[in-house]
């Protein structure tokens, strides 16, 4: 078999966090009862005139220089037609030859390595309805609340090689659009959502291999897995003598297989013109300056900062940057606490392990900043052994309980009164005689069995540097 | 005629419109003779002259991002010709 490149590229659909939607003041907010969201602009009525939303052109030149392209200071809107039910209007308004922003980049990591995705542009154009499928009457539902939601479209280079790649530049866009505060980037609502194109050559072949199109993949497993599928799928029909077809593709995520769509031909003939409801949108250098000056820390600047201002490994930099969410939290708790490391170790620690498993956000989880900060303090100030610490802290991930009072009330509070240690120690050397034996005759060893049996007496609340310390003088006194 | 019979099919395919014989017939000639009129628009010379995105004079036009109430889902769904659970009821899409 030959070897073969794959050739891969990127739409990414953002919605908007705008309040209301790109040309009327319908809400945008997800979750509503259907058809409780809609006027006679966003369902397309005759005879409306939409404006547009001047946020959705403040948020989209916030993307553009964030990735840094350029923005366009003469830029306009066109219809974008064809028939499906989940566009009343039967055009999508959205921009052809004039985006928003032109010919930026992205850099992203994968294994270590650093690497340089282009962006080809990212224009502005509205959200479709959502169509439900009728299982009873077997005909399909159109709920409008969606129409004419803000969105960007962020295209790349066919710049990525493989499914790490796109998952890494997927990985990066939405930390970068959160950060921005942009798009709220929810995968599983759809707001963050990708098309990809993808096509393979054999090494050292010039032309590009046709491409297929595979739309509306709202996963990072499901952009890998894809990816994988549709690459071994492409040579596998290549070796066989066959040729591409160039066609969409459906991914079903839960059986793991891509299947062509029925091939539409015309489809690609969208007959853009420029939207005449619609004025030209203008910028001036001041307006773009002041956004670009105002805009937050960017995830790589942030990075850098953490491994100065809190002398972070930048292992820990990058992962606490890497979503505006534990980086916040970070900051907060940080402030209380003053022990950057110690909240960095938790972040990406256990509490990292736990939000997995309960499949939440950072910002969902009962724990607070404040909580977690009290919790280190209470191990810096030798209140709690760090042992028990693990403890408290899962309580407090399941009760939303502060530190301190699940210390309080379960009675955690380390022992560091030395009488009482002494007691226990000198009850535990009596009771094991033939440990002490054992460290006499040279088995270190035995030390470790006998701090045990002390630690499990008091049920892990003594101070381990006490018991030591004692034990050691008892033993060899 | 600047426009062929093949054309029309495609539009009409496209429009989800099927045409008669003569439906095809007059289209083709009436769509021609469009075309041949704006056709005379060629003849003017554009040199340095910029494309137009807008035939008004105008640029910018924005609204606030504020949020007001929608209409009431019934006034919606009232031209639909068929309606369930709160949605038009279209014939089933296949994908």
């Amino acid at each position: 078999m030959k070897d073969y490149e794959v050739i891969i590229g990127l739409e990414v659909h953002a919605e908007l966090s705008t309040n209301t939607k790109m040309y009327c003041n319908c809400s945008t907010s997800f979750g509503a009862d259907p058809n409780t969201h809609c006027c006679p602009i966003c369902t397309g009525m005759p005879g409306v005139l939409p404006v547009l939303n001047e946020k959705v052109v403040e948020y989209a030149v916030k993307a553009g220089l964030a990735t840094n392209c350029d923005i366009s200071r003469f830029s306009k809107q066109d219809r974008k037609n064809y028939f499906y039910p989940d566009l009343p209007k039967a055009y999508q308004t959205s921009q052809y030859d004039l985006p928003l922003c032109l010919g930026g980049h992205l850099d992203i990591n994968v294994n270590g390595e650093k690497k340089r995705i282009g962006i080809t542009r990212i224009h502005i154009e509205e959200d479709a309805g959502k169509l439900i499928h009728d299982a009873y009457t077997g005909d399909t539902l159109v709920d409008m609340n969606r129409c004419a939601v803000p969105l960007i479209e962020i295209v790349s280079e066919p710049d990525i090689r493989n499914a790490d790649e796109a998952v890494a530049y997927m990985q990066t866009l939405k930390s970068i659009l959160e950060y921005l505060n942009v798009c709220d980037c929810k995968m599983q609502e759809g707001s963050l959502r990708c098309d990809v194109n993808l096509s393979v050559r054999p090494v050292g072949q010039k032309e590009f291999g046709t491409r297929t199109e595979t739309k509306n993949l709202n996963s990072f497993k499901a952009i890998h897995n894809l990816i994988e599928f549709e690459t071994n799928r492409q040579i596998k029909v290549i070796e066989e003598g066959g040729k591409i077809k160039q066609e969409t593709i459906r991914w079903d995520d839960a059986k793991g297989i891509g299947y062509a769509m029925r091939a539409k031909e015309d489809a690609h003939d969208y007959r853009y013109f420029p939207e005449p409801d619609l004025a030209p949108i203008v910028l001036s250098d001041e307006y773009v300056n002041n956004i670009k000056d105002n805009l937050p820390e960017m995830p790589h600047i942030k990075k850098e900062r953490y491994m100065k201002e809190f002398s972070l490994p930048e292992y820990d930099a990058d992962i606490l940057t890497s979503s505006i969410k534990s980086a916040n939290f970070f900051e907060k708790a940080n402030d209380i606490c003053n022990n950057p490391k110690a909240v960095a170790n938790w972040i990406m620690g256990d509490f990292a392990r736990m939000l997995n498993e309960k499949e939440i956000e950072i910002d969902e989880s009962k724990v607070t900043p404040e909580n977690l900060a009290e919790l280190i303090n209470l191990i810096d100030k030798g209140t709690i052994s760090s042992k028990i610490a693990k403890q408290v802290f899962e309580d407090m991930f399941e009760s939303g309980e502060n530190a301190k009072e699940i210390v309080e009330k379960k009675g955690l509070v380390q022992m560091s009164d030395e009488g009482a240690i002494k007691e226990l120690v000198e009850k535990v050397v009596q009771a094991n005689p033939q440990s002490i034996a054992d460290y006499k005759a040279g088995k270190d060893k035995a030390i470790g069995f006998l701090v045990g049996q002390i630690m499990k007496e008091t049920k892990g609340k003594a101070n381990p540097q006490i018991v030591n310390k004692l034990l050691l003088e008892i033993i060899n006194k | 005629m600047s426009v062929s019979k093949e054309d029309v099919l495609h539009i009409a395919k496209l429009s989800k419109l099927n045409l008669t014989d003569e439906e095809l017939e007059m289209y083709t000639k009436d769509l021609s003779s469009i075309v041949d009129f704006a056709n005379q628009l060629s003849s003017i010379d554009v040199e340095g002259v910029k494309p137009t995105a807008h035939i008004l004079n105008i640029q910018n036009v924005f609204r606030k991002d504020v949020m007001q109430p929608s209409f009431d889902r019934e006034e919606i769904l009232k031209n639909a010709p068929s309606k369930d659970a709160g949605c038009i009821s279209v014939p089933k899409v296949v994908e």
